[in-house]
Protein backbone atom coordinates (compact mmCIF):
# COMPACT_ATOMS: atom_id res chain seq x y z
CA UNK A 1 0.00 0.00 0.00
CA UNK A 2 2.01 2.67 -1.27
CA UNK A 3 0.69 6.85 -0.88
CA UNK A 4 2.55 9.01 -3.53
CA UNK A 5 3.38 12.24 -2.05
CA UNK A 6 4.71 13.83 -5.12
CA UNK A 7 6.79 16.68 -4.40
CA UNK A 8 6.07 16.64 -0.70
CA UNK A 9 7.40 13.56 0.45
CA UNK A 10 10.14 14.60 2.56
CA UNK A 11 7.99 17.35 4.76
CA UNK A 12 4.85 14.86 5.16
CA UNK A 13 7.40 11.93 6.27
CA UNK A 14 9.56 14.11 8.51
CA UNK A 15 6.02 16.26 9.89
CA UNK A 16 4.80 12.16 10.83
CA UNK A 17 8.20 11.25 11.67
CA UNK A 18 9.00 14.38 14.09
CA UNK A 19 5.22 13.69 16.16
CA UNK A 20 5.75 10.18 16.67
CA UNK A 21 9.05 10.46 17.92
CA UNK A 22 7.84 13.52 20.30
CA UNK A 23 5.05 11.25 21.57
CA UNK A 24 6.57 8.13 22.15
CA UNK A 25 9.27 9.90 24.26
CA UNK A 26 6.42 11.44 25.97
CA UNK A 27 4.96 8.49 26.78
CA UNK A 28 8.43 6.48 27.39
CA UNK A 29 9.18 9.54 30.01
CA UNK A 30 5.59 9.45 31.96
CA UNK A 31 5.79 5.25 32.02
CA UNK A 32 9.69 5.03 33.41
CA UNK A 33 8.80 8.17 36.19
CA UNK A 34 5.58 6.04 36.88
CA UNK A 35 7.59 3.03 37.68
CA UNK A 36 10.49 4.38 39.22
CA UNK A 37 8.12 6.72 41.98
CA UNK A 38 5.79 3.66 42.51
CA UNK A 39 8.82 1.34 43.58
CA UNK A 40 10.70 3.51 45.51
CA UNK A 41 7.70 4.30 47.93
CA UNK A 42 6.95 0.49 47.69
CA UNK A 43 10.31 0.79 48.93
CA UNK A 44 9.78 3.20 51.41
CA UNK A 45 6.75 1.54 52.95
CA UNK A 46 8.02 -1.64 53.02
CA UNK A 47 10.89 -0.76 54.90
CA UNK A 48 8.52 1.55 57.47
CA UNK A 49 6.48 -1.68 57.87
CA UNK A 50 9.45 -4.04 58.89
CA UNK A 51 11.58 -0.98 60.81
CA UNK A 52 7.52 -1.31 62.80
CA UNK B 1 -31.81 7.08 51.57
CA UNK B 2 -29.38 6.77 48.75
CA UNK B 3 -26.01 8.78 49.65
CA UNK B 4 -25.62 11.74 46.98
CA UNK B 5 -22.50 11.27 45.18
CA UNK B 6 -20.41 14.42 44.41
CA UNK B 7 -17.40 15.06 41.88
CA UNK B 8 -15.44 16.94 44.94
CA UNK B 9 -14.82 13.40 46.51
CA UNK B 10 -12.28 12.93 43.98
CA UNK B 11 -10.31 15.17 45.14
CA UNK B 12 -9.40 12.70 48.37
CA UNK B 13 -6.54 11.26 46.40
CA UNK B 14 -7.16 7.28 47.74
CA UNK B 15 -10.33 8.28 45.80
CA UNK B 16 -8.82 9.27 42.76
CA UNK B 17 -6.23 6.83 42.54
CA UNK B 18 -8.80 3.99 42.74
CA UNK B 19 -11.44 6.19 39.99
CA UNK B 20 -8.30 7.01 37.58
CA UNK B 21 -6.52 3.34 38.10
CA UNK B 22 -9.59 1.98 36.43
CA UNK B 23 -9.89 4.31 33.67
CA UNK B 24 -6.35 4.74 32.60
CA UNK B 25 -6.03 1.53 30.70
CA UNK B 26 -9.00 2.07 29.06
CA UNK B 27 -8.89 5.61 27.72
CA UNK B 28 -4.86 4.81 26.83
CA UNK B 29 -5.98 1.71 24.95
CA UNK B 30 -8.85 4.13 23.14
CA UNK B 31 -6.35 6.90 22.74
CA UNK B 32 -4.20 4.64 20.94
CA UNK B 33 -6.76 2.56 18.91
CA UNK B 34 -8.07 5.98 17.71
CA UNK B 35 -4.44 7.38 16.63
CA UNK B 36 -3.93 4.50 14.63
CA UNK B 37 -7.31 4.58 12.86
CA UNK B 38 -6.90 8.43 12.25
CA UNK B 39 -3.36 8.47 11.11
CA UNK B 40 -3.73 5.23 8.79
CA UNK B 41 -7.05 6.83 7.09
CA UNK B 42 -5.72 10.55 6.94
CA UNK B 43 -2.90 9.61 5.37
CA UNK B 44 -3.48 6.43 3.24
CA UNK B 45 -7.21 6.97 2.25
CA UNK B 46 -7.67 10.78 1.81
CA UNK B 47 -6.83 12.56 -1.26
CA UNK B 48 -4.12 15.48 -1.94
CA UNK B 49 -5.52 18.60 -1.34
CA UNK B 50 -6.19 20.83 -4.93
CA UNK B 51 -3.86 23.89 -3.48
CA UNK B 52 -1.54 22.05 -0.91
CA UNK B 53 -0.99 18.60 -2.50
CA UNK B 54 -0.39 16.25 -0.44
CA UNK B 55 0.77 18.49 2.37
CA UNK B 56 -2.67 18.12 3.42
CA UNK B 57 -2.22 14.76 5.49
CA UNK B 58 -0.06 16.95 8.10
CA UNK B 59 -3.42 18.37 9.34
CA UNK B 60 -4.21 14.91 10.91
CA UNK B 61 -1.25 15.81 13.49
CA UNK B 62 -1.10 19.47 13.08
CA UNK B 63 -4.34 20.33 14.37
CA UNK B 64 -5.21 18.19 16.94
CA UNK B 65 -1.73 18.95 18.89
CA UNK B 66 -2.11 22.77 18.49
CA UNK B 67 -6.26 21.80 20.12
CA UNK B 68 -4.29 19.96 22.69
CA UNK B 69 -1.77 22.25 23.10
CA UNK B 70 -4.21 25.17 23.86
CA UNK B 71 -6.83 22.86 25.62
CA UNK B 72 -3.80 21.69 28.05
CA UNK B 73 -3.47 24.94 29.38
CA UNK B 74 -7.15 26.05 30.16
CA UNK B 75 -7.25 22.68 32.00
CA UNK B 76 -4.41 23.66 33.83
CA UNK B 77 -6.35 27.11 34.58
CA UNK B 78 -9.11 25.09 35.61
CA UNK B 79 -7.30 23.13 38.13
CA UNK B 80 -5.37 26.07 39.37
CA UNK B 81 -8.78 27.61 40.01
CA UNK B 82 -9.36 24.78 42.32
CA UNK B 83 -6.67 24.64 43.81
CA UNK B 84 -6.59 28.67 45.04
CA UNK B 85 -10.46 28.48 46.08
CA UNK B 86 -10.82 25.10 47.51
CA UNK B 87 -7.16 23.54 48.24
CA UNK B 88 -7.31 20.68 46.53
CA UNK B 89 -3.90 18.87 46.09
CA UNK B 90 -5.10 17.00 43.70
CA UNK B 91 -5.80 19.21 41.27
CA UNK B 92 -2.53 20.96 41.96
CA UNK B 93 -0.63 18.33 41.31
CA UNK B 94 -2.66 17.62 38.04
CA UNK B 95 -2.30 21.08 36.46
CA UNK B 96 1.44 20.10 37.58
CA UNK B 97 0.75 17.12 35.75
CA UNK B 98 -0.64 18.45 32.59
CA UNK B 99 2.06 21.02 31.79
CA UNK B 100 4.84 18.63 30.34
CA UNK B 101 1.81 17.38 27.99
CA UNK B 102 0.75 20.66 27.19
CA UNK B 103 5.04 21.33 25.90
CA UNK B 104 5.33 18.39 23.75
CA UNK B 105 1.47 19.23 21.96
CA UNK B 106 3.44 22.20 21.81
CA UNK B 107 6.26 21.52 20.19
CA UNK B 108 4.82 19.03 17.57
CA UNK B 109 2.25 21.85 16.33
CA UNK B 110 5.18 24.30 15.70
CA UNK B 111 7.23 21.20 14.49
CA UNK B 112 4.26 20.05 12.11
CA UNK B 113 3.82 24.06 11.23
CA UNK B 114 7.30 24.92 11.03
CA UNK B 115 7.72 21.78 8.12
CA UNK B 116 4.00 22.38 6.84
CA UNK B 117 5.11 26.12 6.37
CA UNK B 118 8.22 25.93 4.61
CA UNK B 119 6.67 24.19 1.32
CA UNK B 120 3.32 26.43 1.15
CA UNK B 121 4.25 29.82 2.33
CA UNK B 122 8.17 29.45 1.17
CA UNK B 123 9.71 29.83 5.24
CA UNK B 124 9.75 27.67 8.32
CA UNK B 125 9.20 30.47 10.53
CA UNK B 126 7.10 34.12 9.83
CA UNK B 127 6.46 36.72 13.04
CA UNK B 128 2.58 36.09 12.51
CA UNK B 129 0.30 36.75 15.21
CA UNK B 130 -0.77 32.94 15.62
CA UNK B 131 2.46 31.35 15.31
CA UNK B 132 3.86 34.19 17.82
CA UNK B 133 1.83 33.60 20.34
CA UNK B 134 1.82 30.11 20.39
CA UNK B 135 5.59 30.48 20.79
CA UNK B 136 4.93 32.62 23.60
CA UNK B 137 2.36 29.82 24.69
CA UNK B 138 5.49 27.26 24.43
CA UNK B 139 7.70 30.01 26.43
CA UNK B 140 5.08 29.91 29.51
CA UNK B 141 4.72 25.85 29.70
CA UNK B 142 8.28 26.25 30.17
CA UNK B 143 8.11 28.99 33.06
CA UNK B 144 5.51 26.68 34.48
CA UNK B 145 7.48 23.81 34.77
CA UNK B 146 10.72 25.56 35.89
CA UNK B 147 8.70 27.48 38.72
CA UNK B 148 7.78 24.08 40.11
CA UNK B 149 11.04 22.41 40.39
CA UNK B 150 12.70 25.97 41.96
CA UNK B 151 10.21 25.84 44.70
CA UNK B 152 10.52 23.06 47.38
CA UNK B 153 7.16 23.43 49.58
CA UNK B 154 4.32 21.88 47.52
CA UNK B 155 1.81 24.34 48.64
CA UNK B 156 3.80 27.62 47.78
CA UNK B 157 4.49 26.47 44.46
CA UNK B 158 1.00 25.61 43.69
CA UNK B 159 0.24 28.87 44.40
CA UNK B 160 2.62 30.80 42.90
CA UNK B 161 2.09 28.55 39.48
CA UNK B 162 -1.37 29.26 39.84
CA UNK B 163 -1.12 32.60 39.74
CA UNK B 164 1.47 32.34 36.52
CA UNK B 165 -1.17 29.60 34.66
CA UNK B 166 -4.13 32.72 34.89
CA UNK B 167 -1.58 35.05 33.40
CA UNK B 168 -0.63 32.61 30.87
CA UNK B 169 -4.37 32.04 29.89
CA UNK B 170 -4.05 35.29 27.65
CA UNK B 171 -1.84 34.20 25.64
CA UNK B 172 -3.72 30.33 25.27
CA UNK B 173 -6.81 32.74 24.21
CA UNK B 174 -4.38 34.80 21.91
CA UNK B 175 -3.09 31.60 20.07
CA UNK B 176 -6.49 30.23 19.64
CA UNK B 177 -8.08 33.50 18.29
CA UNK B 178 -5.35 35.59 16.83
CA UNK B 179 -6.10 34.88 13.13
CA UNK B 180 -9.22 36.71 14.29
CA UNK B 181 -8.25 39.45 16.25
CA UNK B 182 -5.45 40.44 13.31
CA UNK B 183 -6.36 40.36 9.74
CA UNK B 184 -2.70 39.89 9.07
CA UNK B 185 0.24 37.14 8.71
CA UNK B 186 0.25 34.04 6.73
CA UNK B 187 -1.14 31.47 9.02
CA UNK B 188 -4.91 30.48 7.38
CA UNK B 189 -8.18 30.82 9.97
CA UNK B 190 -9.44 27.91 12.06
CA UNK B 191 -9.59 24.34 10.41
CA UNK B 192 -12.61 23.53 11.93
CA UNK B 193 -15.48 25.80 12.88
CA UNK B 194 -19.45 25.46 13.61
CA UNK B 195 -20.25 27.16 10.78
CA UNK B 196 -19.90 24.08 7.95
CA UNK B 197 -19.40 26.33 5.35
CA UNK B 198 -15.58 27.28 6.82
CA UNK B 199 -14.84 23.51 8.01
CA UNK B 200 -12.19 21.72 5.82
CA UNK B 201 -14.48 19.88 3.06
CA UNK B 202 -15.99 16.50 4.30
CA UNK B 203 -13.24 13.72 2.79
CA UNK B 204 -10.13 15.46 5.50
CA UNK B 205 -12.67 16.49 8.01
CA UNK B 206 -13.78 13.06 9.08
CA UNK B 207 -10.29 11.17 9.54
CA UNK B 208 -9.40 14.52 11.31
CA UNK B 209 -12.26 14.42 14.03
CA UNK B 210 -11.04 10.65 14.74
CA UNK B 211 -7.12 12.39 15.27
CA UNK B 212 -8.67 14.93 17.07
CA UNK B 213 -10.66 12.91 19.74
CA UNK B 214 -7.09 10.10 19.84
CA UNK B 215 -5.09 13.19 21.15
CA UNK B 216 -7.91 14.29 23.80
CA UNK B 217 -7.73 10.32 25.03
CA UNK B 218 -4.38 10.47 24.84
CA UNK B 219 -3.59 13.57 26.33
CA UNK B 220 -6.46 12.78 29.47
CA UNK B 221 -4.57 8.75 29.79
CA UNK B 222 -1.44 10.90 30.28
CA UNK B 223 -2.42 14.01 32.52
CA UNK B 224 -4.48 10.87 34.70
CA UNK B 225 -0.39 7.94 34.83
CA UNK B 226 1.42 11.84 35.87
CA UNK B 227 -0.88 12.88 38.07
CA UNK B 228 -1.17 9.57 39.79
CA UNK B 229 2.36 9.53 39.58
CA UNK B 230 2.71 13.03 41.23
CA UNK B 231 0.42 12.37 44.42
CA UNK B 232 2.75 9.09 45.14
CA UNK B 233 5.66 11.34 44.89
CA UNK B 234 3.46 13.98 46.94
CA UNK B 235 3.11 11.28 50.06
CA UNK B 236 7.38 10.04 49.21
CA UNK B 237 7.98 13.35 50.11
CA UNK B 238 5.73 13.30 53.12
CA UNK B 239 7.70 10.10 54.61
CA UNK B 240 10.81 11.39 54.19
CA UNK B 241 9.90 14.73 55.80
CA UNK B 242 8.13 12.74 58.47
CA UNK B 243 11.51 10.19 58.98
CA UNK B 244 13.92 13.58 59.01
CA UNK B 245 12.18 15.53 61.81
CA UNK B 246 12.34 12.03 64.11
Amino acid sequence: MMVDLGDYAVPVISAYISSIVILTVLIWASLSRSAKVKRELEEFESKRKSNG
Amino acid sequence: MSEKRSLWEYANPRKFMGLSGTLLPWVAISGGALLLIGLIWGFFFTPDDYRQGSTVKIIYLHVPSALMAINAWFMMLVASLIWLIRRHHVSALAARAAAPVGVAMTVIALVTGAIWGQPMWGTWWVWDPRLTSFLILFLFYLGYIALWSAIENDDTAADLTSVLAIVGSVFAVLSRYAVNFWNQGLHQGASLSMDKEENVADIFYYPLLVAIAAFILIFVALVLLRTRTEIRARQLRAYMARERMQ
